[in-house]
């Protein structure tokens, strides 16, 4: 059996997997099969993790924190977890391969999966003209009109990113202003390929093998329009993943994790979490590089308290 | 283990639409993240089950004009072509369990 299991990659999962290493935890890291290295392996130039001041390519991030657990010694394993079984001493884990894996702590770094727009053919359409991915699929959308949907940090990167290759970027957002930080909001503003569409929503989308078009309905007055597209990049947010321990573990109204005040550890002693899973509010790469420290430190005192013998 | 070749532009009418077998054709780029994912993936389906479906990888940075033809806007994409027809299409990085699923009807 292991002293320790972490679930997921993304800067939560080796940061943790970094400490752990260091403290002799001889941790091992389930990574995932096709999203090693979480959010930021979709993403281009991260500007604001302090110590890159050229700035450094979020795939190439996640390859160097990789590279520092994997240093000190953390064991990662690139598949995915079907199952774990949260309740009593021993944790278990099962992948996708049918092994099983024994740990006396588990970390939860899961992160966040796409949030969709829930409306029909949404996902009939994804493939075919409706994207989730800009850095992969912008490409293909050389000289068309295409649409970013979302007001946050990632809308405008990724609207930003798409005028190397469209002729038009709509960027739809249901509200009047943006979530989004100013120097984002302020460069996507200042290009002239971008025109933003206020309080409007995407209530249907249209196009038999291809998108076609979306129904934009203002959400103010409620008139309703269509506006022709070759390409609509959804990016409005994203919600914690947590199907693995719904009924194991205690959650928030928010959907995430719950924890306990500033700590890592959940409603289950030995099981601790750590990022975007737990946190509602900042889901920043740094962020939940800082959570994934405190899950670790949290795991090694448990772990420790574990060998004092009971009196 | 061996990769799965790649086919190109000017090679896919005898590579893939010419085949006897099944061919499926991984449309992906360098840049493109989930693809780099899937590649392995994709190696060890035809490491195992190679004598009932060819796979091959076409890089449609390099290879446009197949993309266009098959209307790709979003990769990766894997199209299943039979006799030279598209008979099957998965879009989307998928783990392995997921994959054979979708391809049951080639290679189960």
């Amino acid at each position: 059996m292991r002293q320790l299991i972490i679930i997921g990659s993304g800067p939560a999962g080796f940061t943790a997997a970094i400490y752990a290493a260091r403290a002799n935890m001889s941790p091992v890291v389930f990574a995932s099969s096709v999203e090693a290295g979480g959010e930021l392996m979709n993403t281009t130039e991260v500007e604001n993790f302090p110590g890159f001041p050229e700035g450094v390519m979020g795939p190439e991030l996640m390859m160097k924190m990789e590279e520092q657990a994997a240093k000190f010694g953390a064991e990662i394993i690139r598949d995915d977890v079907t199952s774990v079984e949260l309740s009593g001493p021993v944790k278990k884990v099962t992948l996708g391969s049918g092994e099983t894996h024994e740990a006396s702590a588990i970390i939860f770094a899961t992160g966040s999966a796409y949030r969709k727009l829930g409306i029909p053919d949404e996902d009939r359409l994804s493939g075919y003209g409706v994207s989730w991915c800009a850095t992969c699929d912008g490409f293909f959308f050389r000289e068309k009109v295409i649409a970013v949907v979302g007001g946050g940090d990632s809308a405008m990167e990724e609207a930003t990113f798409l005028t190397k290759f469209a002729s038009k970027v709509y960027v739809i957002h249901r509200k009047d202003s943006l979530r989004a930080s100013k120097i984002m909001q302020e460069r996507a503003m200042a290009n002239p390929k971008i025109e933003f569409l206020w309080n409007s929503a995407v209530t249907a989308i249209s196009g038999e093998s291809a998108l076609t078009g979306v129904t934009l309905t203002d959400t103010v007055t409620g008139a309703v329009r269509d506006l022709a597209l070759d390409g609509l990049f959804i990016a409005i947010g994203n919600d914690p993943r947590t199907h693995l321990v719904h009924g194991q573990l205690d959650l928030t109204e928010s959907g995430t994790i719950a924890v306990d005040g500033r700590s890592s550890r959940t409603s289950t002693s030995g099981v601790f979490a750590a990022g975007d899973v737990i946190d509602p509010s900042y889901r920043q790469a740094i962020t939940a590089a800082a959570s994934g420290t405190v899950a670790a430190l949290d795991a090694e005192h448990y772990l420790a308290s574990l060998s004092v013998p009971s009196k | 283990m061996s990769g799965a070749p790649s086919v190109t532009d000017a090679s896919f009418a005898s590579d893939v639409l010419s085949s006897s077998k099944p061919v499926l054709v991984d449309f992906w780029a360098e840049w493109c993240g989930p693809c780099r994912a899937v590649g392995p993936i994709l190696d060890q389906i035809l490491a195992e089950h190679g004598d009932k479906l060819d796979i091959v990888k076409l890089n449609v940075d390099e290879n446009p004009q197949t993309a266009m033809t098959y209307g790709i806007t979003s990769i990766p994409a894997m199209k299943v072509f039979q006799n030279g027809e598209v008979v099957k299409t998965v879009i989307g990085a998928k783990p392995r369990p997921a994959l054979e699923a979708d391809l049951a009807a080639f290679i189960g």
